[in-house]
């Protein structure tokens, strides 16, 4: 297919849509009497529900079913899928690595994001530096991890003098003589992949955690401030207390986030060199292994892990909002 | 009910509200007070470091290949020589890389701008519907759909796939028929076999629940009166949603139009699952994840590449922050 008929073709589908609703929404809004509710209820809502049903109540149930039965999707094999994730040993890297994410990359985002929300609030133009720092979450991941192979290249420092990485060039300036390898150093290399993310999140936890100090009525900083309480006593006592829901939230939402990241790994590594986690096992058993049985019970592990997440998270939030 | 189960958008929609208020009466003196020198450079600093990355990766691409693969991309500006050459030849293809990324570009505004629309205004019919035709199971509905936002697209792939390419029936008889032999749709298929039907589709399911969640909750905080008035004189649910939901639902639909398209243009997984990696039909993430698979030594052209794909969401961002960034926030639970 050329340009110009993707185009019309991607033209003609948005055209169609709108044409058939259109066309029925015109249709239905003739009817009379006591049909023309009920049968707005089923045009308005019909199609959605249908959607949703098809395209994830379903298939969720059925990855559930298929999590307990062999590769192939026939056999009914119980809970060995499970057994396999949690007792092969290769595993563990893939289990532990998720959990250092998990833990790792969401506190330090929202500590910088807290950080820098503190100091944006006592600066006087912050819309530059806000939309720099923030910047990176309008790219993609895949994006984001090219722009990070770049810093991360490595070039054998015995047999080249110019390094072409800025981290490999950077550290030698300081006086490492023979970095290594970047992405095969492990476990270090974890950890380089989880400050792709970090650089990603950092402005999302600065946006939503600068709104939260703003919001701190002035009054209260004042007071305090007026009793002697100044810096690191005042963030401990006043701000924090004041904004813990929105911290907590920050929190979870990026733990959310990261858990189910697989585009950073999936570009960087491949899951190679010690870097596998969940998510990319997940892919790779199902559409490169055509484990459909162990892709599966991945994927609900998966949803176990962000549940407790999302429930958390939502539970707050509606304490905030019944204290205020 | 929508003010309880506000989740995080309702959080982020109050704070960004309140967010203007930096800008004037008390508080704003008492900043100005607090405004510290320090504070100032340490955010500079900060952001300098933040953008760097982003401009080492634009600086590599405009420079010539034996540079860019020789020596670092900050000794172009003692020595500058800069070039256009790597992003002709990632366009349209050269001697290294055969074909070019041009047809993946254009395959990703053609699977972004239906995925966003189309989700969009099914979402805001079911989200009217629910705020305002109630009915006896109209709440149970919503937290349903609300409670989906739980379930990670992984869960949904392998079987959505299979019911795409095998449809699915009970015994002999075919319920949902796969996609390629559905009237209209089915013909959409290119002569290499790649349809975008199924990335569309999918995207569609998977944007729903936030989406019906998100527009519900700005449609049920329209005023009550405005839709009995309208009932009272005579106006069908049909004239209401055209005439009066959708015009007065601008900012939250257009919050999450930019989010949706953004969401999309950045998708890797659903891209890479659906498309498989044809020139056809494949996105431009996935494109660019094999080329730095395959060409990651040649950085000059896989910087090009990169930068081509991450021009178009920095510059929905630099235009439209205020909303980017509402929608952003609001969505970041989504995936």
């Amino acid at each position: 297919m050329n340009t110009a008929s993707k185009l019309a073709l991607m033209a003609s589908v948005v055209l169609v849509f709108f044409g058939v609703l259109l066309l029925v929404l015109w249709l239905a809004g003739k009817s009379k009497g006591k049909w023309q509710t009920p049968l707005a209820r089923l045009i308005f809502l019909g199609p959605a529900v249908v959607l949703v049903t098809v395209g994830l109540v379903v298939p969720a149930l059925q990855t559930f079913l298929l999590s307990f039965k062999n590769a192939g999707g026939k056999k009914v094999v119980g809970f060995q899928n499970y057994a396999w994730i949690f007792t092969t040993p290769d595993n563990r890297t893939f289990l532990i690595n998720t959990a250092l994410w998990i833990l790792i990359t969401p506190i330090f985002s929202t500590a910088l994001g807290l950080t820098l929300a503190l100091l944006l609030d006592r600066m006087k133009r912050e819309s530059l530096p806000k939309a720099l720092i923030f910047m990176p979450m309008a790219i993609s991941f895949v994006g984001a991890s090219i722009i990070w192979n770049l810093v991360y290249q490595y070039r054998d420092p015995t047999v080249t003098d110019t390094q072409v990485g800025l981290l490999s060039a950077f550290v030698m300036k300081l006086g490492w003589a023979n970095p290594p390898n970047w992405l095969l150093w492990q476990p270090w290399n974890n950890f380089l992949l989880m400050v792709i993310m970090i650089w990603i999140q950092t402005g999302f936890a600065m946006v939503v955690l600068s709104a939260a100090v703003k919001a701190i009525p002035t009054e209260i900083t004042e007071a305090a401030m007026l009793d002697g309480a100044t810096g690191w006593k005042l963030f401990q006592k006043v701000t924090v207390p004041m904004i813990r829901g929105t911290l907590v939230v920050v929190l979870t939402t990026i733990a959310i986030g990261v858990l189910k990241v697989f585009d950073i790994v999936r570009t960087m590594t491949n899951g190679n060199f010690g870097t596998q986690v969940v998510a990319n096992e997940m892919y790779a058993q199902s559409f490169v292994q055509f484990d459909y049985g162990r892709g599966s019970a991945l994927a609900v592990v998966l949803f176990v892990a962000v549940v407790p997440l999302i429930v958390y998270n939502v539970t707050q939030l509606r304490k905030e909002q019944s204290i205020r | 009910m929508s003010v309880e189960t506000g989740g995080l958008t309702a959080k982020v929609e109050e704070t960004l509200a309140t967010a203007p208020a930096d800008h004037g009466g008390m508080s704003s003196a008492l900043r100005r007070n607090l405004s510290s020198p320090w504070a100032t450079a340490l955010v500079v600093f900060i952001a300098v470091m933040w953008t760097i990355p982003t401009l080492g990766l634009l600086v590599t691409s405009l420079r010539p290949a034996a540079d860019a693969n020789s020596t670092g991309w900050w000794t172009a500006f003692g020595n500058p020589s800069f070039t256009l050459s790597n992003y002709s030849e990632v366009l349209n293809g050269g001697d290294t890389i055969p074909g070019g990324i041009a047809p993946y570009f254009i395959n990703s505004f053609v699977i972004s701008i239906p995925a966003a629309i189309i989700p969009l205004v099914l979402a805001c019919m079911a989200a009217y519907a629910l705020a305002w035709v109630p009915f006896r199971f109209s709440n149970a509905v919503f937290l349903a759909i609300f409670a989906l936002q739980v379930v990670p697209l992984q869960m949904a792939l392998l079987p959505l796939l299979k019911l795409f390419n095998l449809g699915w029936g009970l015994g002999s008889v075919t319920l949902i028929p796969p996609i390629k032999s559905l009237p209209i749709l089915g013909s959409l298929a290119s002569s290499g076999g790649g349809s975008f039907a199924p990335l569309w589709i999918a995207h569609t399911m998977f944007a729903l629940p936030l989406a019906i969640f998100l527009i519900h909750n700005f449609i049920s905080q329209l005023p009550k009166d405005l839709f009995e008035a309208a009932r009272v004189d005579g106006a069908s649910h049909f004239l209401i949603f055209t005439r009066l939901v959708l015009p007065l639902s601008v900012p939250a639909i257009a919050s999450f139009a930019i989010f949706q398209f953004l969401w999309v243009w950045n998708d890797l997984l659903v891209g890479l699952t659906f498309a498989g990696g044809t020139v056809d039909v494949a996105p431009i993430t996935v494109y660019l994840s094999n080329i730095q698979g395959t060409y990651g030594a040649q950085l000059h052209l896989v910087t090009a590449g990169a930068f081509i794909a991450i021009v178009v969401p920095l510059c929905v961002f630099f235009a439209l922050q205020r909303f980017f960034v509402r929608g952003l926030l609001a969505g970041s639970v989504k995936g």
